[in-house]
């Protein structure tokens, strides 16, 4: 079905810097907008740690001191949230899934074909392996240059910016390699399973 | 404090990957507007196929220029699930793209691409029980009040089955008077009921001879107004980010299950992270 015309709407001015850099449905915000499902958790640092684990079962543990020992990377990166809004050049620092992963092959855990991150709040979300490994997907410690405000998932929060938003989930403490897809929280409450914003997968049964 | 086991076969049930029947694009036509505020107009649909929707749900709108130019943005449903009208009300905002046109431009008559209902979690009826907690911020208040108009329709045709006897306290936070949307309605609901109890406050310019409360909702306000935690209400907060924020925090703080307090924030943080 190909759009009627809404009678007198012009929009807002097309931009030329969002052409190409904004996918179908969304439009740019300069404001960050915080969405969560319930209370902002919060943790002492003291009693923070991140935790692999694999299908097996064995896993890995940093204590919040050890996580600061591991290197990390800057990203910039534009950010598409599933209610529509776009943030472009977001600037995070934190530590690539893919270095944490080394570590934990060192110490025996291994990874599977997919992904659920755990959070703090009892929130979670599901990812397939290939798409938080080669670069993908990092723990963020910071952003705009200061450590990760709580109502923004701080201290630590998954940063996976090519999917939509939610699958960034805050308040992270745990990645849970499986064999078997399972779907994570909004996955569960209607959501995409997958979440390609470029694709405009955002509600259960699009595409 | 321990939670009940979950029903058997409840861990089996959420395993299973959702019904992925697409949520399509349809064409509403505008039957009403109503201005509810000066910021606030109040939209009634004719939804052709409407599948029906839960109290706290909301919809996609699509609106499509000339050039072929299309924005998209959220609204929350208004109307009880057994109204077979999709209502929302939308607030201007002065910056917006979408909420001006749907408050000033859209007529009558007009025709308005729309998909949904939308959202699985902050969602209420009375099968769930209560007893109930709804605090709301300037149009926080629209996925609540189809919550009250669904309890209040339920009450109406259960007759005596208790279980559809949901005690339910709203408390509401406008910044004046005359930008109280469904402020009529409200008084209404609260005067049939004795088991529904409003409470309004007002944080700035409350009117001459305003005996409410007159500023912003805290914790001693909560303390005040709120079901205690012992009594395990169903909590639903709506606003603005920082008032969501506050009350949610607030609520935790008095010894509410966070698991139980459901939220739903929007507009921007007031800060740049």
């Amino acid at each position: 079905m190909s759009s009627p015309f809404s009678r007198g709407f012009r929009g807002r001015p097309r931009s030329a810097a969002a052409a190409g850099r904004l996918p179908p449905g969304q439009y740019e915000t300069r404001d960050f907008p915080v969405l969560s499902a319930g209370p902002t958790p919060r943790v002492s640092l003291e009693a923070w740690d991140f935790t692999l684990r694999g299908p097996g079962g064995r896993t890995a543990r940093w204590t919040w001191a050890e996580f600061q020992g591991l290197p990390r990377e800057p990203v910039t990166a534009d950010i598409h949230c599933v209610t529509k809004w776009s943030k472009f050049g977001t600037v995070w620092e934190g530590v690539s899934v893919n270095t944490l992963l080394a570590e934990a092959a060192a110490r025996g855990v291994e990874p599977a074909p997919y992904v659920l991150a755990v959070c703090d709040g009892d929130y979670t979300t599901n990812l397939p392996l290939a798409d938080v490994t080669g670069g993908k997907a990092w723990v963020a410690l910071s952003y705009g240059g200061e450590p990760l405000a709580p109502e923004h998932g701080g201290p630590a929060r998954l940063l996976v910016p090519h999917l939509y938003f939610w699958k960034s989930a805050k308040w992270v403490r745990q990645l849970l390699f499986l064999e078997r897809d399972q779907p994570g929280f909004w996955e569960s409450h209607g959501y995409h399973n997958y979440g390609d914003p470029w694709r405009e997968q955002r509600y259960a049964g699009d595409e | 404090m321990t939670r009940a086991p979950p029903p058997a076969g409840f861990a089996a049930a959420t395993t299973l990957r959702p019904t992925a029947r697409p949520i399509v694009w349809r064409l509403a036509t505008v039957t009403d507007a109503v201005s509810e505020t000066p910021r606030a107009r109040t939209l009634v649909l004719d939804v052709p196929d409407w599948p029906g929707h839960r109290a706290g749900q909301h919809v996609d709108v699509r609106l499509t220029a000339e050039d072929g130019y299309q924005a998209q943005r959220s609204y929350s449903i208004a109307s009880a699930p057994e109204d077979a009208r999709v209502v929302l009300t939308v607030e201007r905002l002065d910056e917006g793209e979408v909420s001006p046109y749907l408050t000033d431009e859209l007529r009558v008559g007009d025709r308005l691409e729309l998909r949904g209902p939308i959202g699985g979690y902050f969602v209420w009826d009375v099968a769930l029980g209560g007893p109930l907690l709804l605090v709301g911020g300037g149009s926080g208040i629209v996925p609540l009040m189809a919550m009250l108009r669904h309890r209040a329709t339920a009450l109406r045709t259960a007759e005596a089955d208790a279980r559809h006897h949901v005690p339910a306290r709203l408390l509401y936070s406008s910044r004046r008077w005359d930008e109280v949307i469904y402020g009529n309605e409200l008084a209404r609901l609260g005067e049939d009921d004795p088991t529904l109890e409003v409470t309004l406050t007002l944080t700035r310019e409350p009117p001459q001879g305003w005996m409410g409360f007159r500023r912003r909702i805290d914790r001693m306000m909560l303390a005040e107004v709120a079901w205690p935690p012992a009594e395990r209400p169903h909590v639903f907060v709506c606003g603005p980010t920082l008032l969501v924020e506050a009350v949610a925090t607030a609520l935790v703080a008095l010894g509410h299950d966070p698991a139980r307090v459901k939220t739903e924030r929007f507009g921007p943080t007031g800060g740049p992270a």
